[in-house]
């Protein structure tokens, strides 16, 4: 799956199918400063994010 | 596939929300954030409905979020956008407040500091020698409060988090700087020369505030302000939010105990504060004879434009400069 993360912005590729909980902990991102979208749509940590998917981790922390 | 549920539909979830050990679609998600900001302007007197109400917009999150959240709850709500000219940070934020304004009807009013003011927070920053951060919360202070009492408006609202203050809390209490401890409450009533100033979001994370503005569909400006790099408000946010992981429902515990059993033992510090004045040049209460304000605008309109990167810290300017690659 594409997986597009931020801060800065970028594009991984990452093989197999896991959990957005799995996937956040592999990237070793907080589950509080994040929220996961798959293909446009937001999802919960337990959500399965296949191969065909398209997924974005977005930062919710500001520093302002 | 046993995508969890929402807790009030059983319908497929789109976010778990540990610290109230549930899971909401996108349609209670939203009850949950109406219900929430609704409780926060009730439960400390924020709102009146017929309020004429001043949104602090900086096309960010958090201020896209309570506009949207005060307009859908029956609220007359305009916005105020300053452009800081901090770079394309400016640009872009500006862009993104005016879209979301321009989508929803809604009224934002603009100043922009170079335009008005003849100068930007960079060359302030360095011709004042404030860091960028004091020389834009003063600034940004100074001329909501203006806005606010010139156009009649009974209140600023702004997208203060449960986040920002838990954060900006522990900092208080680490130093435990007592003064701004009393002050750190979430409704600041109006003064003389002061407007009323409002946090409804307080009891709403930033991860929530990010998700309300996902399940509404508003586009907001993404990118930080390359001023707030590693900044110190940050590494509070990342301590507490491990605190969070461990145990849900912290921050909010933290945060809101303070208001309800600390913040009343520290009332009778609140307005120790020093006589204040009119000032000389633009009638502003200041404890001096010119204000904090009008001597940086003094200072800053005749220096020579600064460039962004000019006033940043080393690894500032490296993500600064990482960032502008990426754009261009
Ligand atoms: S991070 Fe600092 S300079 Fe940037 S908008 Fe916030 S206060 Fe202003
Ligand atoms: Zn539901
Ligand atoms: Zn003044």
């Amino acid at each position: 799956m594409k997986v597009l993360l931020r801060n800065p912005r970028r594009e991984i590729e990452v093989e197999g199918g896991r959990t957005v909980g799995r996937l956040l902990d592999e990237l070793d991102l907080d589950r509080e400063s994040h929220l996961v979208m798959r293909n446009g749509t937001l999802v919960p940590g337990d959500a399965r994010l296949d191969d065909s998917d398209v997924v974005e981790v977005r930062p919710v922390i500001s520093g302002g | 596939m046993n995508q969890s549920k929402c807790r009030v539909c059983r319908g497929p979830a789109v976010i778990d929300l540990p610290r109230h050990n549930a899971n909401f679609c996108a349609e209670h998600l939203q009850q949950l954030c109406r219900r929430q900001v609704e409780k926060a302007i009730h439960d400390h007197d924020m709102l009146s409905p017929d309020d004429r109400i001043l949104v602090a917009v900086s096309g960010g999150k958090d201020s896209l979020a309570v506009w949207d959240l005060l307009a859908e709850l029956g609220y007359r709500a305009d916005g105020l956008y300053i452009g800081l000219g901090i770079g394309t940070y400016s640009d872009t934020s500006g862009q993104y407040a005016q879209a979301f304004a321009d989508e929803r009807e809604l009224e934002l009013i603009t100043i922009d500091l170079r335009e008005t003011y003849g100068y930007d927070i960079p060359t302030a920053s360095k011709a004042t020698g404030r860091v960028p951060c004091s020389a834009c919360g003063l600034s940004k202070r100074h001329l909501f409060d203006r806005a606010a009492l010139d156009g009649g408006y009974d209140v600023v609202v702004t997208g203060h988090n449960l986040d920002d203050e838990a954060a900006v809390l522990f900092g208080n209490t680490l130093r435990w700087d007592i003064d701004y401890l009393a002050r750190q409450l979430p409704v600041l009533p109006a003064a003389e020369g002061f407007p009323k100033k409002v946090k409804p979001l307080v009891r709403l994370t930033e991860r929530e505030t990010a998700a309300w503005c996902i399940v509404r569909g508003i586009d907001y400006l993404l990118d930080e302000c390359p001023m707030a790099h590693g900044n110190r408000h940050l590494a509070y946010k990342e301590a507490l939010n491990a605190v969070e992981a461990r145990s849900p429902g912290s921050k909010a515990a933290f945060y809101h105990g303070f208001i309800e059993r600390m913040a009343p033992l520290l009332a009778d510090r609140v307005d120790a504060g020093v006589e204040l004045h009119r000032c000389e040049s633009c009638g502003s209460p200041t404890t001096g004879d010119v204000c904090a304000f009008c001597r940086v605008v003094a200072t800053a309109s005749t220096h020579d434009p600064v460039p962004v990167e000019v006033v940043l810290n080393k690894a500032a300017r490296k993500a600064y400069l990482a960032q502008m690659q990426e754009i261009s």
